[in-house]
């Protein structure tokens, strides 16, 4: 039996990608800094993972500004939401496979 | 990949999915602390209003001319107490439950304040607040039994508001307050009981329940 490991998305192969992406698919938007403060890591740290989601165009970047402090927020796209749903039904496909080997 | 890493992955997932979106710091001890304020409030209210006359036998005209007062005198320092003892209930509720919040919240190592809690925030204070300009209105030109059912209903409606952003348990308190409310509606005269059963009994009830499945 093949096992679909090609189905699984290579932009969610790091694990906190796959993280940022289910509290983006979770919340209708979502700041820099809660991301932040949310997963326990550090701003350059996610600032690269956010940006290679973005390439993918798996995320909406809004730039805006709260009185004179820059707040940048993020949201899924359509794109996103689906590869993030394709994502999982293979994970859960893998999941089922292997149990039954 | 194995096994056990596809299963880890996915439990992160949902817990984060799960953390991002609902304010889990609530804590159903302030539930219950909210609903023990209320009902002393309660009792002072009923004190104030009628005294050791007792519920039935209450005569203003007869209380004001003991206490040397015109009738309208007496009703705006009545009114002018229930309203102090009011705010007092409103703000040791309030910061009670954000003092317990707060604590549950460092406890689990989370920040209290997220985008999670301003959604539920704004969205509870949006009827919170449509309600209770509603009332002052309606006071101002003398309807006062409006107070006791409009405060039920458009709390309830705040409560089913703000538990989109929380567990969704809390939904079941904010429809018995609407009921209770419209209750209270069909029988003026009632307010105070409708209300101690509400902001008092109710909440206390809910806490327990909350405290018992989700604080330990």
């Amino acid at each position: 039996m093949k096992i679909p490991f090609d189905k699984l998305d290579k932009a969610f192969e790091n694990r906190l990608r796959l993280q940022i992406m289910s509290v983006l698919v979770a919340n209708e938007r979502y700041d820099f800094n809660s991301l932040k403060d949310l997963l326990d890591i550090t701003d350059g740290n996610l600032a690269s993972h956010l940006k290679g989601l973005e390439k993918e165009e798996y995320i909406l970047v809004n730039k805006s500004f709260l009185g004179r402090k820059p707040n940048t927020t993020y949201q899924a796209t359509e794109k996103g939401r689906k590869a993030f749903i394709d994502h999982l039904d293979a994970l859960e496909k893998l999941i089922k496979q292997q149990k039954l080997i | 990949m194995k096994d056990q890493n596809i299963e880890d992955e996915l439990a992160s997932i949902r817990n984060l999915m799960e953390r991002s979106s609902k304010f889990i710091s609530l804590s159903g001890l302030s539930g219950i602390m909210a609903g023990v304020y209320a009902l002393i409030g309660a009792a002072v209210a009923y004190h104030l209003i009628y005294g050791s006359t007792g519920f039935i036998h209450t005569d203003f005209e007869v209380m004001a001319k003991s206490d040397g007062l015109s009738v309208i005198n007496l009703y705006i320092r009545l009114l002018t107490n229930l309203v102090i003892v009011a705010v007092l209930v409103l703000i040791l509720a309030m910061g009670t439950g954000v003092f317990l919040s707060y604590r549950k919240a460092k406890k689990r190592g989370e920040s209290l304040w997220s985008p999670t809690t301003r959604s539920l925030l704004f969205n509870s204070a949006l009827p919170l607040v449509t309600g209770g300009l509603f009332m002052l209105i309606m006071v101002t030109r003398g309807y006062y039994g409006i107070v006791a059912p409009a405060s039920l209903i458009f709390y309830g409606l705040a409560v089913i508001s703000g538990s989109h952003y929380t567990f969704t348990d809390v939904k079941y308190l904010g429809i018995l307050q609407i009921i209770l409310g419209l209750i209270a509606a069909l029988y003026p005269g009632y307010g105070l009981i409708f209300w101690a059963l509400g902001f008092g009994v109710l909440h206390i009830i809910y806490g327990s329940i909350m405290y018992f499945k989700y604080d330990r």
